[in-house]
C-alpha cells in the first residue's frame, strides 16, 4: 500500500478472484490488483492514469489504443492486465521524457499528421514499432504497417509524411 | 519603423503548425473519458435487440440486487419526471428511454447506474425484458405501403408512417420545359445509410450539485450553447445554473450534434444520486444509435437540348429518417438544403418533391461532414450530369463547361433560389483537366479498351452552401444561426480569445489566433484561444456545416476590429495628434505626415490599462456577434480516373486531382488536411462504407468489423490545386471548406467507375460501389441497386 488507507466497497462481491500483476511500464515497475477480466487499456488508462491510450472501438480495428508489448505493437483493448504480467509495455507517455519529444511526434507536428489527436498516440507507437525494425520504410511500407490503425481526419496522407520525417531526422541522429 | 511581416507573425496565409498539437502528440489531451471526477459513477445503457417491439414488462430487480449498482432507469422512471421523450432538432420527439414501443435496434431501454463501468455492464445483462415482437419497417416502400404497421403510434394526428411531403420550385415551367426538351435523361439512385464514427464515441459527465443547484455537463459536443438552451428546455433547470463543457473532441463529423438519450439519462442520474454520473458510449452503441446520415432515395430527370444546355431539372426524393425524425437542420427547410443542387449550373427551371418517412431504424439524418443533406444534393446533381452527357453522347467536361454559371454572372440566382455570389468554375474544371492531363487520358483509356482493360475518368463539379445562416433564413428550434467572438487583450499585448464554435480537429486554436494576429498584428504565438464552455464562451451555434470560418471566423475579424478601432483612439491620445490623422499598418498605427512616428497595438494595450485618453472606459475588451449576410459558395472540381478488372469487379484508384476554391486560405496547411480528410470520406462512401439492415430490421455494420472504413493502405494519394475567389461578403474573403471534399467527392469516383464500363449498357451501380456489383453489372449489363432487402413473407 503506498498511503495509509485504502477505500473499498462495503458491499463488494466476495466472490470476485483478484490477481496481482506488476508490469513495467515506461520502465517502471508498477503493480495492481485486478480482477481478471479487466483489460490492459483500462488499467493503464484508469489504474495508472495514463490516459494517452485511447479507446475507440472494442474490436481491435481502430488502434487507438496501440502500446508496445515487449516493443511489439498490440492492441491494449483486446488483451487482459493480467496477460501484461512481468511484461514490458511503452505508451504514448513513455515515447519521451518531459519536455522532450521524439521524432516521431515531432513528424506528426511538422506534417501535420494528426487533426482531432484521438486516434494519433495509436498511430505513433505503431510508427515507433515499424521504425524501430525498418529504419528507412517505403511509403507502401509505411501503408502497409499502419493499416490496423483507422484515422477519420487526415486521409493518412500525411500520416505517411510524418513517418517519413521521422525516419529522416532518426536516420541523421 | 515598418509593419510587423504577416507571415512571421503567424498570420494569414501562414501554414502555422498547430497549437492544439503540443498536448495531442504527448497523448495529453482531455478528452471525455479523461476527465475524471471526485466520487464519479458509471452508466452503461441497455438497448433494444429488436427493431420493432411491445414492451410487456421490464423486471430490473436483478440488477438493483447487485453490489455496487447504485441506480436504474427505465422508461417508466423518466415518465414519472416527465423525462421519457425529449424534442428533437426537427420538432419531433425521440424515446429517452423506451415507454411503450422500441422502434429500433438499438433502441435505449435502461440505463444502470453503478461503482464501475463493469458493473454497470454486468447489470444490464440481468434486466429482463419481455418484448412482444412487431413487423420490422426496413425501407420506405415497406413503411408506405398499405395496411403498414404504424411506427410512430404515440404521436396524435400521425394516421400513417410519412413524416412530411415537402415541394419547391416551379412545376409549370418545369413541366413546359421537359415538353420542349429534344432528351429526357432519368436516373434512379440510393445514396446509403452511412455512419460518421469519429474514432471517439460520444459521452458525458454530468455533476449536479445540489448545495449550489449548479448541473455541470462535460460532453461530446459540437454545439455546447444548443445544448445548454435545449437543457434548460427539457431538463427544466434555470439556464444560469447549467454550464456545458465540451473538452477535447476526437473528431465530430456531425455525430455530436443531436442529444442523445445517454446525455439526458446522465443527467437525471447525476440530479437523483447528486454525484457525478459518467457515460462513455461503446463503439456498437455509438453506430447502431446515434446519428446515421444520408439514406435518400431519388428519381431525378435533366430536360435537354441537343446542343448541350439544361433546360429544366425535375427531383423526387425519399428520405428514410428512421424511428425519430431528428435531423439536425434549418427549421425553415423540411429536408436540410437538397434544394441546393445543381447551383453552379445555369438550369431556368427546377421542381423538387421530397417525401420523409418513419421505419423501424435508428434516428438521424445529421451531417456527416455534409450540411443539411447537401451530400445527397450534390451526389444525385453530379451523377445526373454524367448520365445525361452519356444519353447527349457528349463529353462530360464539355457538357458542365457549357451549362456551368459564368464569371460574369454572380450574383447569380439558382434554380432553387439560393443567391450564389462569385466562383471561377471554368477555371477550377480547366486546371482540373490539366492536371489529369484530360486528353491524354482518353486517348490512354481508348487505347487499352483494346487489349480488353477498363480505364474510367470521373468527374464531379459542384458549388455548395456552407456556413449558416444568415439569421433570416437559418435557425435551429427558432435560435438564430449567427456566432460570436470575444477578445481580451492584455496589459502586455498578448490575448485571450473565445468564440462560440467548437473545434473537433479543425485547429481552431490555431487558426483563429491567425486572423486575429492579421487583423491586430499581435504574433499569433501571444494568443490563447479558448472555446467550448458555455460559463467562458460568447453565445455561439457551434461548429459544423463548415460554418466555422465562415461565422464565427468572421466575428474574430470583427471583434479584431472593434479593438483595434479602440487602440486607435488610444493612438492619437499617445501620439497627441487628431485621429483623423493616423493611419494603420499591421502592428502599428503612425502619424500621416510622419510614418517614423508611430505605436505599436502592444503599446496600446498598455496605455489601456495605464494611460487611457480622459473619459475612456479602461481596458481592451470587446465582443462581436456575427450575422453573415449569406452563406459561402466555394467551388471544387474532383476528378477520379480508375481501372477496373473485368474478371473480378475490383476497381483501383489510378489518380485523384482536386480544386478547391474556398476563397482566401487562412492556414494553407489545415485547409489541405481538410480537403485530403474529406475526399479519404469521399472513398470510403463510393468503395465500402455503408450501415445497412437486414429483414428482420438488424444493424449490419454495428462495428468495424462488419462497417468497413477505409485504412491507410486502401486510401489512394491525393493531388491538390487551388483557385482563390474571395467571398465578396466575408470580412477576410474566406469560405467553408471542411465539407467539400467529402460533399462532391463520391460522385467522381463513382462517375469514374460508370464511365470506365461505359458500353455495358451499365448507367448505375448503387454505393458502395463493391466489386460484387462491378462484376455483377458487367455480367448483366444491368444497373444494380443498393435498396436494403423487403421482408417477403410480409409483403
Amino acid at each position: 500500500m503506498s498511503s495509509l488507507y485504502e477505500v473499498v466497497p462495503s458491499e463488494a462481491a466476495d466472490d470476485v478472484p483478484v490477481m496481482k500483476v506488476t508490469i513495467r511500464v515506461n520502465g517502471e515497475n508498477r503493480s495492481a490488483m485486478v480482477e481478471p477480466r479487466l483489460l490492459l487499456a483500462h488499467l493503464l488508462r484508469q489504474g495508472f492514469n495514463l490516459t494517452g491510450t485511447h479507446t475507440g472501438c472494442d474490436t481491435t480495428n481502430c488502434g487507438a489504443c496501440t502500446v508496445l508489448f515487449d516493443g511489439q505493437p498490440v492492441k491494449s483493448c483486446t488483451m487482459f492486465a493480467v496477460q501484461a504480467d512481468g511484461h514490458d509495455v511503452m505508451t504514448v507517455e513513455g515515447l519521451a521524457g518531459p519536455s522532450e519529444l521524439h521524432a516521431i511526434q515531432e513528424g506528426f507536428k511538422e506534417e501535420h499528421g494528426l487533426q482531432c489527436g484521438f486516434c494519433t498516440p495509436g498511430m505513433m507507437m505503431t510508427s515507433k514499432a515499424l521504425l524501430d525494425e525498418n529504419p528507412n520504410p517505403t511509403e507502401d511500407e509505411i501503408r502497409w504497417a499502419l493499416s490496423g490503425n483507422l484515422c477519420r481526419c487526415t486521409g493518412y496522407q500525411n500520416i505517411v509524411k510524418a513517418v517519413m520525417w521521422a525516419a529522416t531526422k532518426l536516420d541523421g541522429q | 519603423m515598418t509593419a510587423v511581416d504577416e507571415i512571421k507573425i503567424g498570420g494569414m496565409g501562414a501554414s502555422r503548425r498547430r497549437v492544439e498539437d503540443n498536448r495531442f502528440i504527448r497523448g495529453k489531451g482531455n478528452y471525455i473519458d479523461d476527465v475524471v471526477l471526485p466520487g464519479m459513477l458509471h452508466m452503461e445503457i441497455l438497448r433494444s435487440p429488436l427493431a420493432h417491439a411491445r414492451i410487456r414488462s421490464i423486471d430490473t430487480s436483478k440488477a438493483w440486487a447487485m453490489p455496487g449498482v447504485r441506480l436504474v432507469l427505465t422508461g417508466e422512471t423518466m415518465a414519472a419526471r416527465n423525462l421519457a421523450w425529449m424534442p428533437t432538432l426537427s420538432y419531433d420527439t425521440q424515446a429517452v428511454l423506451a415507454t411503450d414501443k422500441v422502434r429500433f435496434q438499438g433502441q435505449e431501454v435502461a440505463c444502470v447506474i453503478a461503482d464501475d463501468p463493469y458493473i454497470a455492464k454486468d447489470a444490464c445483462e440481468a434486466i429482463m425484458v419481455d418484448y412482444e415482437p412487431l413487423p420490422p419497417i426496413v425501407n420506405p416502400t415497406q413503411s408506405l405501403a398499405d395496411g403498414a404497421p404504424l411506427i410512430r403510434d404515440d404521436k396524435e394526428n400521425q394516421p400513417d408512417n410519412v413524416i412530411y411531403d415537402w415541394e419547391v420550385g416551379d412545376k409549370d415551367g418545369t413541366d413546359r420545359a421537359f415538353a420542349e426538351a429534344d432528351v429526357v435523361s432519368k436516373l434512379e439512385l440510393h445514396y446509403p445509410r452511412s455512419h460518421p464514427s469519429p474514432i471517439e464515441c460520444c459521452g458525458s459527465i454530468a455533476d449536479f450539485n445540489r448545495s449550489t443547484s449548479k448541473l455541470t455537463v462535460y460532453m461530446t459536443t459540437q454545439a455546447p450553447h444548443i445544448i445548454r438552451a435545449a437543457v434548460a428546455l427539457v431538463a427544466e433547470l434555470p439556464e444560469q445554473m447549467i454550464r456545458i463543457i465540451s473538452p477535447d473532441i476526437g473528431g465530430g463529423f456531425g455525430n455530436k450534434v443531436p442529444v442523445y438519450p445517454g446525455y439526458v439519462a446522465s443527467i437525471l442520474a447525476s440530479i437523483l444520486l447528486e454525484r457525478p454520473v459518467k457515460w462513455i458510449e461503446d463503439r456498437t452503441g455509438n453506430l447502431i444509435s446515434t446519428g446515421f446520415a444520408r439514406d435518400v432515395y431519388l428519381h431525378g430527370e435533366l430536360a435537354l437540348r441537343k446542343d448541350g444546355r439544361i433546360l429544366g431539372v425535375r427531383m423526387q426524393t425519399t428520405a428514410d429518417h428512421g424511428a425519430f425524425f431528428s435531423d439536425a437542420q434549418p427549421s425553415k427547410f423540411k429536408i436540410g438544403l437538397m434544394h441546393s443542387a445543381f447551383s453552379c449550373y445555369d438550369i431556368p427551371n427546377a421542381h423538387l418533391v421530397a417525401r420523409g418517412v418513419y421505419t423501424n431504424k435508428a434516428p438521424g439524418g445529421v451531417a456527416y461532414r455534409c450540411s443539411f443533406r447537401v451530400t445527397e444534393a450534390m451526389f444525385f446533381q453530379e451523377r445526373m450530369v454524367q448520365a445525361a452527357a452519356d444519353d447527349l453522347g457528349m463529353d462530360q467536361a464539355e457538357f458542365r463547361r457549357i451549362n456551368f454559371v459564368r464569371d460574369d454572372d454572380f450574383p447569380h440566382r439558382t434554380p432553387w433560389g439560393f443567391l450564389t455570389d462569385s466562383g471561377q468554375y471554368a477555371k477550377c474544371l480547366d486546371v482540373g483537366l490539366e492536371a489529369i492531363g484530360y486528353q491524354d487520358f482518353l486517348a490512354q483509356k481508348e487505347e487499352a479498351a483494346k487489349r480488353g482493360r477498363l480505364l474510367g475518368i470521373g468527374i464531379s463539379t459542384m458549388t455548395e452552401p456552407l456556413g449558416a445562416g444568415n439569421s433570416r433564413e437559418y435557425d435551429i428550434l427558432g435560435i438564430k444561426m449567427f456566432d460570436s467572438a470575444e477578445l481580451k487583450v492584455h496589459i502586455t499585448g498578448k490575448a485571450l480569445l473565445r468564440t462560440g464554435a467548437k473545434s473537433q480537429g479543425q485547429g481552431h486554436e490555431t487558426t483563429w489566433a491567425q486572423i486575429v494576429a492579421h487583423e491586430l498584428g499581435i504574433p499569433a504565438e501571444d494568443i490563447v484561444v479558448e472555446e467550448g464552455d458555455t460559463d467562458t464562451a460568447p453565445f455561439g451555434m457551434g461548429t459544423y456545416a463548415s460554418r466555422s470560418t465562415p461565422v464565427a471566423g468572421a466575428a474574430v475579424a470583427m471583434v479584431s476590429r472593434k479593438i483595434r478601432a479602440k487602440a486607435r483612439k488610444i493612438a492619437a491620445h499617445l501620439l497627441e495628434i487628431s485621429e483623423e490623422d493616423i493611419e494603420w499598418e499591421l502592428g502599428r498605427f503612425y502619424v500621416r505626415s510622419q510614418p517614423d512616428r508611430g505605436v505599436t497595438i502592444q503599446e496600446c494595450a498598455v496605455a489601456a490599462y495605464s494611460n487611457m485618453p480622459d473619459g475612456m472606459e479602461p481596458g481592451l475588451d470587446n465582443t462581436a456577434y456575427y450575422d453573415p449576410p449569406n452563406l459561402t459558395w466555394p467551388f471544387a472540381c474532383y476528378i477520379a480516373t480508375v481501372e477496373v478488372d473485368p474478371e473480378t469487379g475490383v476497381w483501383d484508384v489510378l489518380r485523384l486531382v482536386a480544386v478547391d476554391d474556398c476563397g482566401v486560405r487562412i492556414n494553407p496547411m489545415i485547409v489541405e488536411g481538410q480537403i485530403m480528410g474529406g475526399l479519404t470520406e469521399a472513398y470510403a462512401m463510393a468503395s465500402m462504407q455503408f450501415i445497412t439492415f437486414d429483414e428482420e430490421g438488424n444493424c449490419v455494420g454495428s462495428n468495424f468489423t462488419d462497417y468497413l472504413l477505409p485504412t491507410a493502405w486502401e486510401t489512394p494519394g491525393f493531388e491538390l490545386h487551388e483557385v482563390v475567389t474571395p467571398c465578396p461578403h466575408h470580412p477576410i474573403g474566406a469560405k467553408g471548406i471542411g465539407e467539400c471534399a467529402a460533399v462532391g467527392g463520391p460522385a467522381a469516383f463513382v462517375n469514374a467507375v460508370i464511365d470506365a464500363l461505359k458500353g455495358t449498357g451499365v448507367r448505375n451501380i448503387d454505393m458502395p460501389v463493391f466489386p460484387d456489383r462491378v462484376y455483377e453489372a458487367l455480367q448483366t449489363g444491368q444497373d444494380i441497386s443498393g435498396a436494403p432487402p423487403v421482408r417477403t413473407d410480409e409483403a
